[in-house]
């Protein structure tokens, strides 16, 4: 890999996550091993890119980000209503190590979102930072059209059983009952040296 | 890959050989180890429990090791309401060996096979089905299959949610032979357009096909109330607590679901699969099969006519480790061997490879099962919005030879071309009558043509996303109904397609599709395991295609006439 824009991704923990009070944020619910035991998606993004792009969708919307780590569930769909319940629009972001991403929107029932994208393996950059606009929209009141959903029906043969490998990996990471906490989100280019 | 080293340096001499067969499709395929610590292995693992049971004052005490006072609510979900306590000591006395040729054995009947069932727990199941080779599990399916005549299902979805689309090939299928039509959405939010749409469809192709939207449970069970779906599949039950707690959920409240759906006459099955667990990072160690045998008889204790199973979304995960479609047609048959319907799977994406996906799907097809997909998909899959399935649009040929070759009654015909694009024309009209009927989006002339020669979403023009979902939220707001779409179809000047769906909804009056594998033929008769048991003897005995439904199944897109050769029968 002859990657000349590696950065590196440091997420400090800043204490128990705040309910928010502003109406003009969108909170990125991330996983319990995301950039800590894990750093990159099931196919190699790094982490540190796939939150930048996350970061710069919500922010080129000129709405505020705040990222906590959940770590009381390794399920999507528990991540992202519990960051939405403590985003101040009621909209949030979640995603997984492996890449699965979903928004949500804290009156929604848990099982229900506003966009789902469950193919872990499709997740590229582009779509990270469409997925960022579109809660920005959301959080600020629009109707944006879904970021069309990819579907490689071959990603299941391939990845399916890597997948469940990922998630048994970040599940023994689930703390069971511990609260989310806020976090401190640097990124930075790695040494050249 | 960056050394610098000249090509003549760095690699050893490779094999001709190994090079083809590396670009063969099935290394594509991902393969990993077994890691039965963490449930990684399909159904021989040492940490699954053995067979035990113990009965005190019509209570059991002690079921596969474990104490009653250490059961979990799946174990004692299963022992207060799967097992026949009257049955279990005798039927636990009984060797697994005994007991497997008691299913192969065509001389022992279906009926004498359930009075032993009944009283097996999951690791007497389990150990009961790893004495037996596939073949032996497809001879026994062969006759445990509840209703006598199989059929089969499909996936009608648009990569899009064009709810034309969806329409038009809901009434291809249903041409073509399925008798139960799934769909479900990109964007959940089109749900109601699209399950309209299916309906409408699927009554426009042939009366009596039943309908369904997989989605979230409330509004899965506000559909089918509302009679917008005709039956409900996608209530999921797992093999362990943890999971079953990640969906907010227990055997007892998915139960309450179940007869939610029973109270208002609806047909419903649950769903479960092997690999679930493990994908899931909950496995608890245990097997692949052993957990799936708990959630087939979770779905029985919950009082439940039927199951669809067969790893489903999770086959990436058997099809991964050894011997693990195996497992899979384990699955398939044991829920057979507990009296439930069986739609058995070959519905989801399984391997880049044709032979592959064709041995996959060879163990349910063969023997037949109540469903032998449980969704074949009925559009391209890149329109597949479940992910995919083992088979799509573009196998129907492949399909209608395999059945005539073999003689097996996979459920669906050849239909020439001049009657599809007849019957999908007028699905998209019956359905642009309904949206008029029901002030919704108007559906343009432009469309309906495109719709009727399209092979899948990419040769449809776009709709105005943005209003189908207001449209779709004024469906749900309005209190919108089945009866409503009646009426819209008789205004829209489609009487027939109105009296079929009349006929599918009255059904929930009489209760008739709560019977175990209840389908509805065209005449909008039922028919199910009471009416049409399986009657398997051996030889001679049973479903076999003959009269009608054989010189059906004979032809193809291409036989050369025997009267005049240089015919061809179309």
């Amino acid at each position: 890999m002859a990657d000349t824009t590696t950065r590196v991704l440091t997420l400090l923990e800043k204490g128990p996550a705040e309910q928010g009070r502003r109406t003009d944020e969108v909170v990125i619910g991330v996983s319990p091993a995301f950039g800590d035991f894990f750093s990159r998606t099931i196919v190699d993004l790094p982490h540190a890119e796939v939150l930048r792009e996350l970061l710069a969708g919500v922010e080129e919307q000129g709405v505020h980000a705040r990222v906590v780590r959940v770590r009381g569930s390794s399920d999507l769909a528990v991540i992202a209503h519990t960051a939405a319940k403590l985003s101040g629009s009621g909209i949030a972001i979640g995603v997984l190590s492996r890449g699965t991403t979903m928004i949500h929107q804290k009156d929604l029932v848990r099982l229900s979102n506003l966009e789902l994208f469950p193919q872990a393996p499709l997740m590229d950059l582009e779509t990270f930072r469409k997925v960022g606009r579109n809660a920005a929209r959301y959080a600020k009141g629009e109707s944006p059209q879904p970021v069309p959903s990819r579907n490689d029906y071959m990603a299941r043969p391939r990845w399916q059983a890597k997948a469940a490998l990922l998630h048994i990996k970040e599940t023994e990471f689930v703390r069971a009952g511990a609260a989310p906490v806020e976090l401190e989100v640097l990124i930075r280019m790695a040494d050249a040296g | 890959m960056s050394a610098a080293n000249s090509p003549a340096q760095s690699a050893p001499r490779q094999s001709e050989r190994t090079r083809v067969l590396e670009n063969r499709p099935v290394n594509l395929d991902g393969f990993v180890e077994e890691w039965p610590e963490v449930g990684m292995v399909a159904m021989d693992s040492p940490y699954d429990p053995r067979p035990s049971v113990r009965v005190e004052n019509g209570v059991i005490v002690e079921m596969d090791g474990k104490q009653r006072a250490d059961f979990d609510f799946l174990d004692q979900f299963i022992a207060d309401h799967a097992i026949d306590v009257e049955a279990t000591e005798r039927a636990m006395a009984l060797s697994p060996v005994e007991i497997a040729h008691l299913l192969v054995d065509p001389k022992v009947s279906r009926g004498e096979v359930l009075a032993v069932s009944c009283g097996l727990t999951p690791a007497a199941l389990l150990e009961v089905v790893k004495t037996m080779n596939v073949v032996e599990m497809m001879m026994a399916l062969q006759k445990m299959r509840a209703r006598r005549t199989p059929a089969n299902q499909a996936h009608s979805t648009s990569a899009r949610d064009n709810p034309i689309q969806v329409a038009a090939d809901a009434a291809e299928a249903a041409l073509r032979g399925f008798r139960e039509l799934e769909t479900t959405l990109g964007v959940v939010r089109y749900a109601p357009l699209v399950a309209i749409a299916l309906q409408v469809g699927a009554q426009a192709g042939k009366p009596g096909a039943l309908t369904q939207c997989a989605l979230e449970e409330a509004t899965e069970l506000e559909l089918g109330m509302r009679g917008i779906t005709a039956y409900a599949e996608t209530i999921s039950v797992y093999g362990t607590e943890p999971v079953f707690c990640d969906g907010d959920d227990t055997p007892w409240s998915k139960t309450f679901l179940a007869s939610a759906y029973a109270s208002r006459g609806i047909k419903m099955r649950f769903t479960s699969g092997t690999g679930s667990e493990v994908q899931m990072g909950y496995a608890e160690g245990k097997s692949m099969l052993y957990l799936e045998i708990r959630c087939i008889l979770v779905t029985k204790g919950a009082g439940v006519q039927g199951l669809q199973n067969g790893s489903i979304s999770c086959i990436g995960v058997p099809g991964a480790v050894p011997a693990g479609i195996r497992a899979v047609l384990a699955e398939n048959l044991i829920a057979s061997t507990v009296d439930l319907e069986c739609a058995s799977g070959n519905d989801q994406s399984f391997s880049h490879s044709d032979m592959r996906r064709t041995a996959r799907l060879l163990p349910q097809l063969l023997p037949g099962t109540d469903f032998v997909c449980s969704g074949y998909s009925a559009v391209p899959n890149y329109d597949n919005m479940f992910a995919g399935s083992n088979l799509d649009s573009e196998d129907y040929d492949d399909w209608n030879v395999i059945q005539r070759d073999l003689q097996v009654d996979g459920g669906l015909r050849h239909v020439p071309e001049a009657e599809l694009l007849a019957v999908r024309n007028r699905a998209a009209r019956a359905l642009r009558g309904v949206f008029a009927y029901l002030d919704l989006p108007p559906i343009t002339e432009k469309e309906i043509e495109a719709v009727t020669y399209a092979h899948g979403s990419n040769d449809l023009p776009l709709r105005d996303v943005l209003e189908d979902l207001k449209a779709a939220q004024s469906v749900m707001d309005r209190g919108v109904t089945g009866l409503d779409i009646v009426k819209g179809l008789e205004a829209g000047g489609f009487p027939d397609i109105a009296e079929a769906l009349l006929g599918v909804l009255k059904q929930r009056i009489s209760g008739d599709l709560l019977h175990t594998s209840a389908i509805l033929t065209p005449e909008l008769t039922t028919l199910s395991a009471i009416n049409d048991a399986n009657d398997y003897a051996g030889p001679g005995s049973g479903y076999r295609p003959s009269g009608e439904r054989w010189e059906e199944m004979k032809r193809l897109r291409h036989v050369v006439s025997a009267r005049n050769p240089e015919q061809e029968l179309g």
